[in-house]
């Protein structure tokens, strides 16, 4: 079962990840990083295919996949 | 369970940077740390980073670095390179109001000469740091803060295509426009990225990469509506496309 790590201290919230997720698997959490930010959560992680698509587009390398 | 993705090793470990949230900055500096990474070039690697937001990342890559004043990037480069031992691999990592506005000399007689160097450029239409003025490459009509009715082709003149520019140059090997709106842009963007690291390392001469790049703060938008008017407005006016391969 493949598995989404996000670090919420340096996500940023931009939500390319979001975006760019084929299955709908991450979305935006209603709480607050240190710095202000409404990081990234996994919602669905049964759907996730370990694309990696989110993991390359993150602009902070926030993102680490597994397998 | 095995760990297919984590962060490079080129970049160093996590803490919340500099870069504004959604700006391609981060992932054009984490392609370039991926790529040499990849290519085990992190020991000796050196990347001159030209005066903008791309000063960040010094903050940010965890192999040898050093800051250019602005615009002359390619300059120290070229000492660079011919002074250093001959298996390093030199870079530039340059915006586009450092490379194509105040460095514009700088860039062409290196490419005129044909430096076994790689440029990194990075083109997101503005002056990004300084606050968002128009850049030599800020679209017809596009608002910035010396353009508040948008640029005006009579008094501003025309956006300037720099792949374009050095493409008339006999001596380049290597010029590709790429995007990062999207993974697999930005996968294209790390191969074209390799091929202008191997040719350093072939000793063929001088490649060139433009990163197409979005700035959502002063383009005064959120990081996805940013996306969506690079795809709309930007990349109709810069085409995505292999210029020079050799």
């Amino acid at each position: 079962m493949p598995k989404v790590e996000i670090n919420s201290v340096t996500c940023k919230a931009c939500e390319l990840c979001v975006s760019n997720c084929p299955k709908d698997v991450l979305a935006l959490g209603s709480t607050s990083n240190p710095s202000g930010y409404h990081f990234a959560v996994v919602v669905n992680q049964d759907a996730c295919i370990a694309c990696k698509m989110c993991a390359v587009i993150c602009p902070d390398g926030a993102i680490e996949i597994y397998k | 369970m095995e760990k297919i993705y984590s962060r490079t090793k080129g970049l160093q470990a996590p803490f919340t940077g500099g870069f504004c949230p959604g700006c391609f900055h981060g992932v054009i500096s984490k392609s370039v740390a991926e790529v040499l990474e990849e290519m085990d070039l992190l020991d000796r690697a050196v990347c001159v980073i030209g005066v903008g937001c791309c000063c960040i990342c010094s903050r940010y890559f965890d192999f040898d670095k050093m800051n250019a004043p602005h615009g002359r990037a390619p300059a120290v480069a070229t000492g660079l390179k011919h002074g250093a031992p001959k298996d390093t691999v030199v870079f530039t990592y340059q915006g586009d109001g450092d490379l194509a506005s105040i460095g514009i000399a700088e860039i062409m007689y290196a490419a005129n000469r044909g430096e076994n160097i790689t440029i990194v450029f990075v083109n997101n239409s503005t002056y990004g740091m300084t606050g968002g003025q128009m850049a030599p490459t800020t679209l017809i009509g596009q608002k910035a803060t010396t353009s508040p009715y948008g640029r005006n082709v009579a008094e501003h003149g025309y956006p300037m295509h720099m792949c374009e520019v050095l493409n008339q140059l006999g001596a380049p090997v290597f010029i590709e426009r790429v995007s990062c709106d999207s993974p697999a842009g930005v996968l294209k963007a790390k191969k074209a990225l390799q091929k202008g690291f191997q040719n350093q390392l072939d000793g063929k001469g001088f490649s060139f990469i433009e990163l197409m790049s979005s700035c959502p703060t002063n383009w005064g938008m959120t990081p996805l509506e940013s996306v969506a008017f690079m795809r709309e407005h930007t990349l109709k006016e810069f085409e995505v496309k292999n210029f020079r391969d050799r």
